[in-house]
Parts: structure tokens; C-alpha cells; sequence
């Protein structure tokens, strides 16, 4: 929350200039008919995709020569400015490039196509879900255009029958936009938005798939594979001690104070141990520790040799280690 | 310069100037607190009796029972909800709450909170026609009911719901009863005693007062435990110091809007009427609800092939305001909840537009409005996949 987010209606002052000229005067707009494929020599597909039931539909009318490139596409669409803005951009992306290759265009390249600066979105969140529909559409036509069943060539099981929104689509999304909740889920590919049956089990219908499963499975994957990330990068010698996990931070600091300090501080009858370590709110890594032996009470343990640990482990691990003796 | 025809009046009023008249010497004149001693203080009472006079007569409500100045109606409800759960249902004496499911989300979202505490809430659904019966009432009451939460009248269609019957069917069964009476007052007779409620709800900027300013009504002799504790204003009932300009403001604008009703339920209707008639000429057009039931301003209207947003996207760009409960123009993603629950035309659930006028609308505004529309409902059809009349 942020003290702009406290004041709504503010929805479509957060329009990209794009999204509103393309709302106002659509390029792509109008229809395919089979004469216009024969004059070019070309072959006709239409796709639909959504439903005006749901709120969003649209057609997509492709023109694919015999190289498979598509040399023409209009659309016509049921739906709100940024779903009409994001099908005229989809159109547009999708003109002059060869089946197989339109078909890798995902909603984050319309939406960013629709962007007037790089670094701001083009619509608000909750409107991301019109562009992933221009994504979808794409599939269906490919998927009609290669002669595949649409739902083999989308790997089909659709998850939200209200919204039509398929376990694929919804796993892909997660893992585009690193999406944590259900509710992003939501906004992003308005599955869950309508009977919310899909949501978790108790709905009025059973599911075979559920949101809140299908987030924390692809979640927990995607933590897996950070974490198997992170410890190959460890024994490249990679990773940096702010990345590393807690169980891996207490190892390297024990490493270095074993082989560094521990040494010095037995000789003189001493010893240490760490107790914890957080990373603190002003950006260092406060790690505290507890002298032992001859260094409690020992008249350095604050001055010199805590500077030396210090010392050490910053030269070692990270600059930004404080050591706080306990 | 552009036109502004503002026909979004259930969502909000312009404030009537000459109620702002009435109050503006309460900001930098007559600032004192009602309840200091001196003169300041007490230089403010006169006008602040006058203007809970006009709230009283303005709902029929008895000299012993209360009419407490709130912010909004949103805390009235809030109020009666959370009041009776303290006072009925925390004590364990009952456990149920019957409302409906198109209730404004202030009832709504406040009934899906106490559920987490453990009430249990019946949520009524509206019929085909878009009303809800006293039968449906009385058939869901039980031993166990502490209140019955139904709106005086709906905020999307503007069908009214039969609040007397309601008010005797409660009475009869001993069960509490409210209604949110915001999109009533102004619009058609609001009588307290007649209905038989116990609590009322209305907020003053949707019959041309202030706004951040309402009440709730409380029949003489019932309990609320109140939301907020403080001082002893209004006897204990609400705390905080009360909000004179606005409260002179909200007695003023109900003496006003009642004076209105007339108007309202002949010049306005007609007016609603013509608008209606007129849009209805356009191919595949419905509007929901039987005039004969609803409040005389406003239009829920459905145009086959057009998304809500997209249609208040090119009235706006025409100085138009009206607005949709649609997906695309809230910030959530659900369809308008009144069309949902009628039921009548899943298809139809994405492309209402609300049309809601007031007394300061003219037969010129609305002649504009219905040839931005024609234009709108062209360009937009032209542009839509679902609507194969544009082909």
C-alpha cells in the first residue's frame, strides 16, 4: 500500500497514452473473409477465444501464406478499453512473423509493447488479464493453423472454466511474473474471478485442480530450483554470501573463524561461538557471537580482537558484516 | 468548452447550493463546539435543533426515538451489525443474521466478518425480477434470528423491495429489523414507523447534502452497543465532536430533497422514462427491472455486444458520467452483482451501464446523452466479437 494506492477510480489515469489511443482508434481492427485469403493466396484462420459471459472475448482473423508467415490479421473484440488496446497491439506483433514464432509472443510482450516508457506498466494490475487473453487467442489460431487440436497444442487442462484459463497458462504465469498470491493470480489471468470455484476445495463444484495448489507447488518448485541454484553456484564459488541461505551463512562464517580466528584466540586459552545472524534494517549483516574461555572478561574481547573478527570475516564474506559481542 | 452531464447519481450528489448557503457561516462564524458551556458553544443550538427537526420529520421518526449523526452510512451499518452482535449474539441469546446478496458491500463484507466470529448469515437471493419477497423473509427467519439487514432500495436497479411487508414480518416474529435506506431517501416516501424498522440507515451526499456525513436511526427503546466509545456526545451513543456545518448541511438537504418528492416521482421520472424509451430503439438493448417498482432516476441498462467499461470509456470522452458495476471497470474482476443475480442473461452480466439522474438533470442533458449513446453503441458494436450485428 502506498499513500497513492489510498485514493481509488484512479483506473484509468493508470492507462499507458498507447492503450488509450488504441482503445479510441484501433489499427487492426475489422474482419478476414475467405475471399481476401484466396486473393492473396492465402489460407483463413479465425480463432475465439474468452466469452462475452466472462466479460472478454476475441477473434483473431490470420491471413498465413504458404511460408507460414502471416501476411495479414485483424481482430475484433467484447471487452474493455485495455482488452481492445491489447488484441490491436497482439495483431500487431503477430503481423510479418511466421506461425511458429507468433506463437511464442506472451502477454508480457503486448503489454510491454503497449508501454509508453519501459519502466511503466502500459495498464494496473488487475488489468493484466486482457493481455494474457491476446496471448491465448494466439495459441488457439496457431494451434488451428498447424492442424493440432487447439487443446493438444495448448497442452489443455483448463482450470477455470469461467474464465476458460488453462493449467499451463496459469503455471506460466506464476513463473513470468514471480506472482505470490492467489489474488495476482487473479488479476493476471482472471482465473478464479467468477464462481470461485477454482480457488480451493469447498466451492459449489469440485475441481480436479486448485489455485491455492497450483501457486504453492509452483512456488515450492521455484524455491527448489533457487536453492539448487544457489548451491551450485556455491561450489563454483558463485555465490555471494547475501544469497546464500542461513544454513549456508553459519557454515562460511564457521569456516572463516576456524580457520582464521579460532587458532588465534586458543592460544591465549579462549574460544567463540555464533549465536545468530540477521540482516539488520539499515542494510548490514549483524552477526552476534559469544566469547568464551579466557576471552570473556578479557579486556580486547570489545576492542581489538572483536575488530580483527570483524575485520576478518569482512575481507572473507561481505563488507557489510557487523560482529556484535554478546 | 465540453459538456458535463453527471448521471452517476447513486454513487454521488452534487451538493445543492443553497445548502451550502445554510452552512458555510457554521466554518468561520459559528465554529464553537455544541458542547462547551459558553457562548460560542451554545450560539450553535438553535440551528443544530432545527436541523435534527428536519431529519426527524424527514423520516417520520418519534421525538423519543434517536437519530444519531454518523459519518456515513457505511458506519450505520457497520453499527447495527457489529451492535447486534455484541448485544445478541457475543452474549450467546441468538446467532443469526438474514440479509441479501446484493446488499452495498458496507452490509456485505461486514456480514462475511462476523461469519469469521461465528455468525451465522443467510444471504437472500434477489428473484427473476430482481426483487426479493417478504415470504423469502419469513420463510428464512428462525428462532435463532437476531437481525434482518434488507435495503430499502437497490443502488444498481433502483428496485425498490418491499420494506413494510418486511418491517410487519419481523415485528410479528420479534426479530430485529434494518434497512439501508441511502438510495431511498429523496427518491420515495421514507417512513419509519409505517415500515416498522428498528434501524435506518442513510447518508446525506446522496440527496444533495455533504458528504462524510449520515446517520442511523434507532427506534426508541433498542440497544446498540455503539462502535465508537469516547466522550458522552449524543448521549453516550457515538462519540466524537459532532460535525455541525455538515449536520446543518444533511437537515437541510433532507428538508429539501423531501420537498422534491413530487418532482422527483413526475418531472424526473418522465425524464428517466424518455431517456429509457429512447435507448430501448436501439437494436438489443434491456433494461432491468419494472419501472413500476423502481425509484424514478435511475436506469440499469444492458447493451448486447458492449462491455460496461468500453461504453463509460466513450461516454467519459462525451462528457458522460454513468458508471458499471461490470469487471472491467471496478477494481475487481466480477460481473455486475445485480445481473449476476437476476440470472436472467449470463451474457448480458458484463455490459450494464448505470444511468442515475437527480433533480438538476434537464430534458437538453439527456437529449445529448441519448445521441452519445446511438454514436457509442455504433463505434463500440463495429469493434466487438460477440456482437454479430456489427458483421
Amino acid at each position: 500500500m502506498a499513500k497513492n494506492d489510498l485514493i481509488g477510480g484512479a483506473l484509468w489515469d493508470a492507462y499507458s497514452k498507447k492503450v488509450s489511443e488504441r482503445m479510441d482508434n484501433p489499427t487492426h481492427l475489422g474482419v478476414l473473409t475467405q475471399k481476401d485469403a484466396d486473393e492473396k493466396n492465402a489460407k483463413l484462420i479465425v480463432a475465439d477465444y474468452g466469452a462475452e459471459s466472462c466479460g472478454d472475448a476475441v477473434r483473431l482473423y490470420w491471413l498465413v501464406d504458404e511460408n507460414d508467415v502471416i501476411i495479414d490479421a485483424k481482430f475484433k473484440s467484447f471487452g474493455c478499453g485495455t482488452a481492445i488496446a491489447s488484441s490491436d497491439m497482439m495483431v500487431e506483433l503477430c503481423l510479418g512473423k511466421k506461425v511458429q514464432d507468433a506463437v511464442k509472443i506472451t502477454n508480457l510482450d503486448v503489454e510491454h509493447a503497449l508501454r509508453d516508457d519501459p519502466d511503466t506498466p502500459a495498464v494496473p494490475g488487475q488489468k493484466m488479464h486482457c493481455s494474457v487473453m491476446a496471448y491465448d487467442v494466439i495459441k488457439k489460431a496457431a494451434g488451428l493453423y498447424l492442424g493440432k487440436n487447439a487443446e493438444d497444442f495448448e497442452d489443455e487442462i483448463i482450470v477455470c472454466e469461467c474464465a476458460r484459463v488453462s493449467l499451463s497458462t496459469i503455471k506460466e504465469v506464476i513463473r513470468l511474473n514471480d506472482l505470490k498470491t492467489v489474488e495476482e493470480i487473479t488479476q493476471y489471468t482472471k482465473a478464479g474471478a467468477f464462481c470461485k470455484s477454482c480457488i480451493k476445495p469447498g466451492g459449489h463444484e469440485k475441481r480436479d485442480y486448485y489455485l491455492v495448489d497450483i501457486l504453492a507447488d509452483v512456488r515450492a518448485q521455484i524455491e527448489s530450483e533457487k536453492l539448487k541454484e544457489n548451491i551450485s553456484k556455491e561450489n563454483n564459488g558463485e555465490l555471494s554470501f547475501a544469497d546464500m541461505t542461513m544454513v549456508q551463512k553459519i557454515k562460511a562464517v564457521d569456516k572463516a573463524i576456524d580457520e582464521n580466528i579460532r587458532p588465534m584466540l586458543m592460544m591465549d586459552g579462549g574460544d567463540m561461538e555464533i549465536l545468530d545472524i540477521k540482516n539488520s534494517s539499515d542494510g548490514y549483516i549483524d552477526i552476534y557471537i559469544r566469547y568464551m574461555g579466557a576471552c570473556n572478561g578479557c579486556a580486547s574481547a570489545s576492542t581489538g580482537t572483536l575488530f580483527a573478527i570483524e575485520g576478518v570475516l569482512q575481507e572473507k564474506l561481505d563488507p557489510k558484516i557487523r560482529v556484535l559481542p554478546i | 468548452m465540453q459538456k458535463r452531464i453527471y448521471l452517476d447519481n447513486n454513487a454521488t450528489t452534487m451538493l445543492d447550493p443553497s445548502v451550502k448557503s445554510l452552512m458555510d457561516p457554521f466554518f468561520c462564524e459559528h465554529y464553537g463546539n455544541p458542547n462547551s458551556l459558553h457562548k460560542f458553544g451554545t450560539e450553535i443550538h438553535p440551528a443544530l435543533h432545527d436541523a435534527f427537526n428536519k431529519l426527524y420529520e424527514g423520516i417520520n421518526a418519534a421525538d423519543s426515538d434517536d437519530i444519531i449523526i454518523t459519518s456515513c452510512a457505511t458506519e450505520s451499518n457497520n453499527w447495527v451489525l457489529k451492535g447486534v452482535y455484541f448485544d445478541l449474539i457475543a452474549t450467546g441469546k441468538k446467532n443469526h443474521i438474514i440479509t441479501t446478496d446484493v446488499e452495498h458491500p458496507a452490509i456485505g463484507a461486514t456480514c462475511r466478518f462476523l461469519e469469521t466470529l461465528g455468525v451465522k448469515v443467510t444471504y437472500l437471493s434477489i428473484n427473476k425480477d430482481g426483487n426479493i419477497s417478504a415470504e423469502q423473509v419469513k420463510n428464512a427467519i428462525t428462532e435463532d434470528t437476531a437481525l434482518v439487514s434488507i435495503m430499502w432500495a437497490n443502488n444498481e436497479t433502483g428496485l425498490i423491495f418491499p420494506i413494510e411487508e418486511i418491517g410487519a414480518i419481523c415485528k410479528e416474529k420479534g426479530v430485529l429489523f434494518h434497512t439501508d435506506a441511502v438510495q431511498a431517501i429523496g427518491k420515495i416516501p421514507v417512513d419509519v414507523q409505517k415500515a416498522n424498522v428498528d434501524f435506518l440507515s442513510f447518508s446525506a451526499h446522496k440527496f444533495h447534502g455533504p458528504k462524510g456525513i449520515g446517520a442511523l436511526y434507532i427506534k426508541k427503546g433498542k440497544e446498540l452497543t455503539p462502535l465508537f466509545h469516547g466522550g458522552e456526545h449524543m448521549r453516550g451513543r457515538r462519540s466524537g465532536t459532532l460535525n455541525v456545518p455538515y449536520i446543518i448541511g444533511m437537515g437541510e438537504a433532507m428538508r429539501i430533497a423531501n420537498s422534491y418528492l413530487d418532482y422527483e416521482n413526475s418531472t424526473i421520472l418522465k425524464l428517466r422514462n424518455y431517456l429509457e424509451d429512447e435507448l430501448l430503439k436501439i437494436p438489443d438493448v434491456v433494461v432491468v427491472g419494472d419501472r413500476k417498482h423502481r425509484v424514478p432516476n435511475t436506469t440499469l441498462i444492458s447493451i448486447r455486444g458492449i462491455e460496461g467499461e468500453a461504453m463509460l470509456w466513450d461516454l467519459n470522452k462525451a462528457g458522460i458520467a454513468c458508471s458499471t458495476g461490470s469487471a472491467c471497470a471496478s477494481e475487481d474482476l466480477e460481473a455486475n452483482p445485480v445481473m449476476v443475480a437476476i440470472g436472467a442473461d449470463k451474457e448480458l452480466a458484463h455490459t450494464a451501464v448505470r444511468i442515475s439522474l437527480s433533480r438538476f438533470n434537464t430534458q437538453e442533458e439527456i437529449d445529448y446523452t441519448i445521441e452519445v449513446f446511438k454514436k457509442a453503441v455504433e463505434r463500440l458494436r463495429k469493434i466487438s466479437s460477440s456482437y454479430e450485428g456489427s458483421l
